[in-house]
């Protein structure tokens, strides 16, 4: 997508349809007791909306704990998303997932994931169907700072790079993993230096500013499209809420430092940026947030209205062909 | 004698359990040492006066850090499979190494550094090398946390020879078999149960002991004998105070281990009882459940009235809607149909 009117509005609109979602929907999933594994994505919006911008619904992305952000920048609808929340039969995974687990195939989101660095070579593995089969698609690994010191990672790239193939590891570093610092946990202070190790270029940007994210996705993805295998894309970004609703993140970093963060909101640096240039209106915006805040309304009644799963949806989808009796043979299920 | 069910203590929950028992053993034995993510957490950070910030995902390991310091409390990276092998490695060169995975689904990063290092080395070396490694992990369906955050899968484990396992039920339980896996000389995988963190029940202040690879009775009865794993064994009990209401007289018996697997204490009591259910969380193919059933059909044929049974989780992974999960787990009312229908049936 170019930086045309259009495009900055679609960027801007992904990035406010990700923060009304996580502000919305994370509350209302916690009062429907439902909140254990659900991970706010708040802060760190610019780095799916600057990177999907570059990408189709056939390309592909893998991802984690964190995916709200992901799975709305790559046009999974918020209202199912937000019913596979609240564990209905109208989400995308029909209930069986939840948050940890969204997926998409008609959008090529192969899944929010569950287990740290796990939905890495997912990515990788799409990108080998794609150069197999000649469809010039690529496929972004997002991933955290956590994830990166993960063995999983260190091989995926290396496949990546012996088979050059066109895939983006795309690391959004927002500091912790948990309660973990990432400069405790890293040898290096730049991610992307482990790119040399496995002859990829290693880019470095602020992700916090859509735009510098934009930028360098764009030049990885244009490799990758062309041909030129790998790359490694290190956003430095930032959560502001706990790892999840049950963490207080002040035990282990400073009020100073989200301070400093939250000054440079993704969505208060695209106002900064694009509003002097006079194209686009700050009304303009502000309708665009009203209208994401009014289609989380819509979401949460959507998600309230739908129907729970069948309880015998229990044993739907284990395998593509196995007798269901199998699967309750000597357990003396009630159902 | 240690006493299975203690007679004295002060309540504490089963996660202050932990608690002690760690800090117990680290204060005997220099050797011991603890490492994990979050097992302190901010790590790094002391120069902003910021220590031991989660004290374990679960606040087992709450308070380790400002009496042991970050040489014998180490927060890792994420690096499952680098650091369970380290822990490994450090366990057989004289160290006795604790190391945290946060939940046992995330056990396949590590899972080749556990069967093929800690379970084989003394059997391929000869004999030559001892692993006093202890893994704490965690189990239990039940919280909306869907399929990879919710197994129990300790069958997995029971079946690597040169590995033990662990499930404790209760505080008391906690306490005894966790200073028990910390001092033996073999790998041993302890299982806590993400259900039973809060739940309190008399712990004596001292340390002791409780044996590996023993069960123990919590009821006794003579119509049926009810085993439980874990938190399974409380569904056990409260299906027994129904079932007792219908006139059955349930025996309770708490595994408390799932390597070995305590087989004689249930022989003992089926022979008295005539009939076996046994209660798990885990999947049923080639499960705990299925192996005590096997074994006591095969050991104790003649005095069973009818066949042992199980109530399990179904062949399937662990579903996120809680009206899927509310089935997925076993529970009381199950375990009384099962029972009722045995009865009805047989005799
Ligand atoms: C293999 C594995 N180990 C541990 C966990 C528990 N866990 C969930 S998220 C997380 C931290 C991840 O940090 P990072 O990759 O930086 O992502 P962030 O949460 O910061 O988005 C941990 C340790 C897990 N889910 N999977
Ligand atoms: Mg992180």
């Amino acid at each position: 997508m170019e930086l045309n009117k259009e495009g900055l509005l679609h960027l801007y609109k992904v990035m406010s349809t990700i923060r009304h979602f996580e502000e919305r929907g994370i509350p209302e999933t916690g009062q429907r007791g439902m909140s254990a594994s659900v991970h706010s994505s708040v802060g760190q919006e610019a780095v799916p909306a600057g990177v999907c911008a570059h990408l189709s619904s056939e390309d592909y992305i893998g991802s984690t704990h964190r995916g709200h952000g992901h799975c709305i920048a790559k046009g999974v609808d918020p209202k199912a998303m937000m019913a596979e929340l609240f564990g209905r039969a109208s989400g995308p995974n029909k209930g069986k997932g939840g948050s940890m687990h969204i997926a998409d195939m008609t959008k090529g989101m192969l899944g929010t994931n569950g287990v740290v660095a796990a939905s890495i070579p997912l990515a990788v593995g799409a990108a080998l169907t794609s150069k197999i089969k000649k469809l010039n698609r690529v496929a972004v690994a997002f991933f955290g700072d956590g994830a990166a010191n993960q063995g999983v990672l260190h091989e995926s790239m290396n496949l990546a790079a012996v088979w050059q193939l066109p895939v983006i590891f795309c690391c959004e570093n927002n500091g912790y993993a948990e309660s973990t610092p990432f400069e405790y946990a890293s040898s290096v202070e730049a991610l992307s230096d482990r790119a040399a190790s496995y002859d990829m270029p290693g880019f470095n940007v602020d992700g916090m500013d859509v735009f510098a994210v934009y930028e360098a996705a764009g030049l990885a993805i244009e490799r990758a499209r062309a041909g030129d295998g790998p790359s490694l894309l290190e956003c430095k970004t930032y959560r502001y809420y706990g790892h999840t609703v049950f963490d207080d993140p002040l035990t282990y970093r400073t009020k100073e430092e989200e301070d400093y963060y939250k000054s440079r909101d993704p969505l208060k640096l695209f106002r900064e940026k694009v509003l002097p240039e006079g194209e686009i209106s700050q009304s303009e915006l502000d309708s665009i947030d009203t209208d994401c805040l009014n289609l989380m309304e819509e979401a949460v009644e959507f998600a309230d209205s739908s129907p729970m799963p069948e309880v015998s949806d229990l044993y739907v989808d284990v395998y593509s062909d196995y007798p269901i009796s199998m699967m309750k043979r000597g357990t003396n299920m009630s159902i | 004698m240690v006493e299975m069910i203690p007679s004295v203590g002060r309540e504490l929950l089963y996660r202050e359990a932990i608690n002690e028992a760690l800090k117990q053993e680290m204060r005997l034995d220099d050797n011991v040492i603890i490492m994990g993510e979050e097992i302190a957490g901010g790590a790094g950070r002391e120069h902003l006066g910021i220590q031991d910030a989660w004290g374990g995902p679960f606040r087992t390991t709450v308070g380790l850090i400002q009496e042991f310091g970050n040489e014998r409390v180490l927060d890792t990276p994420l690096s499952e499979a680098g650091f369970m092998g380290a822990a490994i490695g450090a366990s057989s060169t004289g160290l006795r190494v604790i190391a945290e995975l946060m939940f046992v689904d995330f056990m396949g990063v590590c899972w080749d550094q556990l069967i093929n290092n800690a379970a084989k080395m003394r059997y391929m070396f000869g004999g030559q090398v001892e692993v006093p490694f202890t893994m704490l992990t965690r189990i239990g369906a039940g919280f909306g946390s869907a399929a990879q955050h919710s197994e129990s899968f300790y069958s997995l484990f029971s079946h690597m020879p040169g590995l033990k396992g662990v499930v404790p039920s209760d505080a008391y339980t906690a306490k005894g078999l966790l200073t028990a896996a910390i001092r033996d000389n073999d790998p041993v995988i302890y299982f806590e149960h993400k259900g039973l963190y809060t739940q309190p029940s008399l712990v004596p202040e001292e340390t002791y002991v409780l044996p590996l690879g023993k069960a123990r009775t919590l009821k006794s009865g003579s119509g049926i004998t009810l085993v439980g794993i874990s938190k399974m064994t409380w569904v056990c009990m409260d299906a027994a105070a129904e079932l007792d209401k219908l006139g059955i007289d349930a025996e309770v018996i708490d595994l408390l281990s799932v390597s070995p697997i305590d087989y004689d204490h249930i022989i003992e009591s089926v022979k008295k009882t005539h009939a076996l259910v046994v209660v798990d969380e885990d999947t049923p193919v080639c499960s705990i459940a299925s192996d005590i059933c096997a074994r006591v059909a095969e050991e104790a044929f003649d005095y069973l009235d009818a066949p042992p049974t199980k109530v399990t989780a179904p062949h399937t992974p662990v579903p996120y809607s809680r009206v899927l999960e509310d089935q997925y787990v076993p529970n009381v009312p199950r375990v009384v149909t099962t029972v009722k229908s045995l009865y009805e049936g047989y005799r």
